[in-house]
């Protein structure tokens, strides 16, 4: 039990990670591409690249971070114009490989040292350490210092943590999902504003009773603590109620409309180049703010944000379910909480002389990789639509 | 000479002046051996058991700390060795036999290179240098000086022009290999295939097991090369692209498993295989020389085979039936199934040959370049994209010549602009050229949205 103790509390770890959270915020934007317009967009990552540089090198330069920022977002609002007006216009595949292609040319731009203004600015393949540029985020936070345990009541409080009340516990998590996911896919029928209700409290009391089984504890203010993961959380936040306001307005049909059939929106008139070009760009936008939260806590390395980055992106998306709401954030989560239980698992049970020793330390990340690869291909061939999506609505092609 | 041997510190200092001479002379010599070296390093070699292999980066005036030493050994298998303040570096080998030393091109200092050794048979592949018949019992010191990039004492502009464009056709005919595959998969099934480049690694890696590991002959073991990875491609299609196909699974989905199949690929490789560079054959190479080219046995051989298989492949598109409803149901599948042609059994063809061919490409890559990796393929996937992009998606003589472009725009571009931005400038002019020709260099132009 001490094993699946210590193998949960990384999981939980990750599962509050700002990283994590920033990814979720990217994949909000891949879903705009994807799930809504159904732009093969695979070069997401050169998109959060692009919002870190603009950010880490402005506040380098002594610029103020919200000046900082808002070069970030310029500077991807450029590029989603640079990739759309070639090839917008064209079949999908070629904006698959155009942007597969830009993606590896900002990182390839990103690593080089050839020219030397360039590297002053970059830092060639090393990047930018998170401490050059970290500090004016860090500094904003009302935190104080410290370290805080997230739900002090926890599962120790009740005999003991006993192994029973743990075992409780997690079958009420099972449940309470359970039933969220009936609600959320309609088998429950409920009233849209009751509907809406009742899942915000489902997952308000599913969180909280997996703190309680594994409770966090971290620094206030230090990297990688609370106010990183609060304000990144909130951040993802914000991006939903974007989302859903986007989506649920005339602009959102017509995007769905440019997804299921193109020729049909162009004969009821609908300038079809602007409304991909809108989503591009906002999805883009998406991207760069992940990308800024992503190197926040560590630091801006070109080589760590390209092509597999995208690609975990499209896992974590379909995963969750494409064209969904809650899809991306519930796809980021179980990607990457569940990349560390199966190195976890495979850490403790597969390459130790304790049980199963098959595999050495190096080995069990990679078999945790071919894992994703593999899942990735079985999702899609098995169940498109992900936990939470609408099979009819994935039917389209570019 | 040695330092326990002088007491006082003017003693020391003087020796520390002999050593800063010596170091200045260094450069000159291509081996010192004996008693200096061995004071110097930290390795000190035992008789019958182990040689050393050091030196210092850079010089004794001027170390370079921070640079990446790799020692390549008689087997294949990789050292490598970080240099710290001092730029010293020191391999303790156990093994007798021929080495090679490198440096990692990325830790240098900026605008720096490796000086290539003046004398022909100590140039290594990949500008490293060759320690040839290490004997136990003794030290060995190549010289691991820099000059400042672009440098050159006798190569003039147009010899460097004539070596790149040699390469570059060299990469171009072991891209087309792969990449007229690749586009024909796309041509026949719609199918961007993401994971071909994988299947590159693969051919690289099934090589290093059979010759290598199981000490086949290379020729055998090529052919062996070929008959595995085109059974891949068999395999494949027969359990997972028909049956997707069948089920009506869209091209998009579709391409998403392929990217799937080639994360799961990549992680196997470094799962089974390791993170290192396999090679495929141990012996180093013959260079020869022609003019101001230099190239190895190996690279001609490998240009000559792909050439080979390139050929019968057009001739098979051209003047065979099967090639010809290949062509057939490239051009308009539902047609082609109406006239008689059994699409299915076609495109399982297409499967197979492209893999093989793919199998063959990473084998010879890996022979030219000397060794395969785990991400051998990534690097070059785009590169493939990029040429069969270029030559216009689905044709197969397109991929060809996209192929020899791309291999040329690679190795010529550092000439112009920093080495680095080598595969940047061949995504970029893909890029460029699907703005004023997007069916690409020989495809049909139409309209497509």
């Amino acid at each position: 039990m001490d094993d699946i103790q210590a193998i949960l509390r990384n999981m939980m770890q990750v599962a509050v990670d700002p990283t994590t959270a920033a990814v979720a915020i990217a994949v909000i934007g891949l879903n705009i591409h994807f799930g809504y317009t159904g732009l093969l967009n695979i070069g997401q990552s050169a998109f959060m690249l692009l919002g870190a540089y603009g950010m880490a090198i402005s506040i380098t330069q002594g610029w103020p971070l919200v000046v900082a920022v808002i070069v970030g977002l310029a500077i991807a609002f450029v590029f989603a114009l640079v990739l759309g007006v070639p090839t917008l216009k064209l079949r999908g595949d070629y904006l698959a490989i155009v942007t597969i292609s830009a993606a590896e040319i900002v990182r390839y731009v990103g690593r080089s040292v050839g020219y030397e203004r360039l590297f002053n600015l970059t830092g060639g393949a090393q990047g930018i350490a998170g401490s050059k540029y970290r500090s004016p985020f860090s500094n904003l936070s009302f935190f104080g210092s410290g370290n805080t345990t997230l739900l002090e009541f926890n599962y120790t409080d009740v005999a003991n943590g006993a192994t029973w009340v743990r075992l409780v516990g997690w079958v009420l998590v099972v449940g309470l999902i359970w039933t969220a996911i009936r609600i959320a896919r309609g088998k429950i029928a409920l009233e849209s504003v009751t509907r809406t209700v009742a899942l915000v409290v489902l997952i308000l009391l599913t969180a909280l009773l997996t703190f309680f089984l594994v409770p966090v504890n971290q620094q206030d203010t230090g990297v990688d603590g609370w106010w990183f993961t609060v304000v990144t959380w909130v951040l993802v936040g914000i991006s939903l109620l974007i989302v859903v306001g986007l989506t649920r307005s005339p602009w959102g049909r017509a995007l769905k409309g440019v997804r299921e059939d193109e020729d049909a929106m162009r004969s009821l008139g609908k300038n079809v180049f602007a409304i991909k070009m809108q989503a591009l760009v906002i999805g883009g936008l998406f991207g760069a703010i992940g990308g800024m939260m992503y190197v926040l806590p560590g630091s801006v390395q070109p080589d760590a944000m390209g092509r597999n980055i995208t690609f975990f992106c499209y896992t974590a998306l379909l995963l969750g379910g494409a064209a969904t709401i809650w899809g991306p954030v519930l796809g980021s989560l179980i990607f990457f909480v569940g990349r560390i239980g199966i190195i976890g698992i495979a850490n403790t049970y597969l390459s130790s002389d304790k049980y199963i020793n098959i595999m050495n330390g190096q080995q069990t990340s990679q078999f945790a990789f071919i894992l994703v690869g593999v899942a990735l291909m079985l999702l899609v061939i098995f169940r498109p639509q992900g936990i939470l999506g609408d099979k009819r609505e994935l039917r389209f092609n570019v | 000479m040695s330092r326990t041997s002088l007491p006082e510190r003017g003693g020391i200092a003087r020796t520390a002046a002999y050593l800063g001479l010596l170091m200045l002379v260094a450069p000159l010599l291509l081996f010192f051996s004996g008693g200096p070296a061995e004071a110097l390093t930290l390795c000190v070699p035992k008789a019958d058991e182990t040689a050393c292999i050091a030196g210092t980066m850079g010089s004794r005036a001027e170390p370079i700390s921070g640079v990446d030493v790799i020692l390549t050994k008689p087997d294949g298998t990789t050292e490598t060795q970080t240099t710290a303040e001092d730029g010293r570096f020191a391999f303790e080998v156990t093994e007798a036999g021929d080495y090679l030393v490198g440096v990692d091109p990325d830790t240098l200092p900026k605008g720096s290179e490796l000086r290539p050794p003046s004398e022909a048979s100590l140039r290594g592949p990949d500008g490293s240098i060759k320690v040839d018949n290490v004997q136990l019992g003794k030290s060995y010191g190549p010289t691991l000086a820099v000059r400042a990039k672009g440098f050159s004492t006798s190569t003039s502009k147009w010899d460097e022009f004539l070596q790149s464009s040699v390469n570059g056709i060299r990469l171009g005919l072991l891209l087309a290999l792969a990449s007229v595959g690749l586009s024909l998969i796309y041509g026949t099934t719609g199918l961007s295939n993401f994971a071909h480049a994988e299947q590159v690694t693969l051919g690289g890696m099934v090589g290093y097991g059979l010759v290598n590991l199981l000490g086949w002959n290379l020729w055998i073991g090529g052919l062996g090369v070929m008959i595995i990875c085109g059974f891949t491609g068999w395999f494949q299609d027969r359990v997972l692209w028909q049956p997707l196909r069948r089920r009506g699974l869209g091209l998009t989905q579709m391409m998403i498993v392929t990217i799937g199949l080639s994360l799961a690929m990549q992680y196997s490789f470094q799962f089974f295989a390791g993170a290192d560079t396999k090679r495929v054959v141990v012996e180093q190479a013959t260079v020869r020389t022609f003019g101001p080219i230099t190239i190895t046995d190996r690279s001609l051989a490998a240009m000559a085979i792909s050439a080979v298989f390139l050929a019968l492949v057009g001739f098979a598109l051209l003047r065979t039936r099967v090639g010809r409803a290949t062509r057939a149901v490239s051009d308009n599948p539902a047609l082609a199934q109406a006239s008689g042609i059994d699409t299915d059994k076609v495109i399982r063809l297409v499967w197979t040959v492209a893999m093989a061919l793919a199998g063959l490409s990473g084998l010879l890559y890996a022979l030219v370049v000397n060794g395969i990796k785990w991400d051998t393929g990534l690097q070059i996937l785009l590169l493939l994209f990029a040429a069969v992009t270029l030559g216009g998606l689905g044709t197969a003589f397109g991929a060809l010549v996209g192929a020899l472009i791309i291999g040329l725009v690679v190795e010529l571009s550092p000439l112009v602009i920093p080495g680095d931005f080598k595969y940047a400038a061949a995504l970029l002019i893909l890029i460029l050229l699907l703005l004023v020709r997007p069916q690409g260099l020989l495809g049909r132009a139409q309209r497509v949205g």
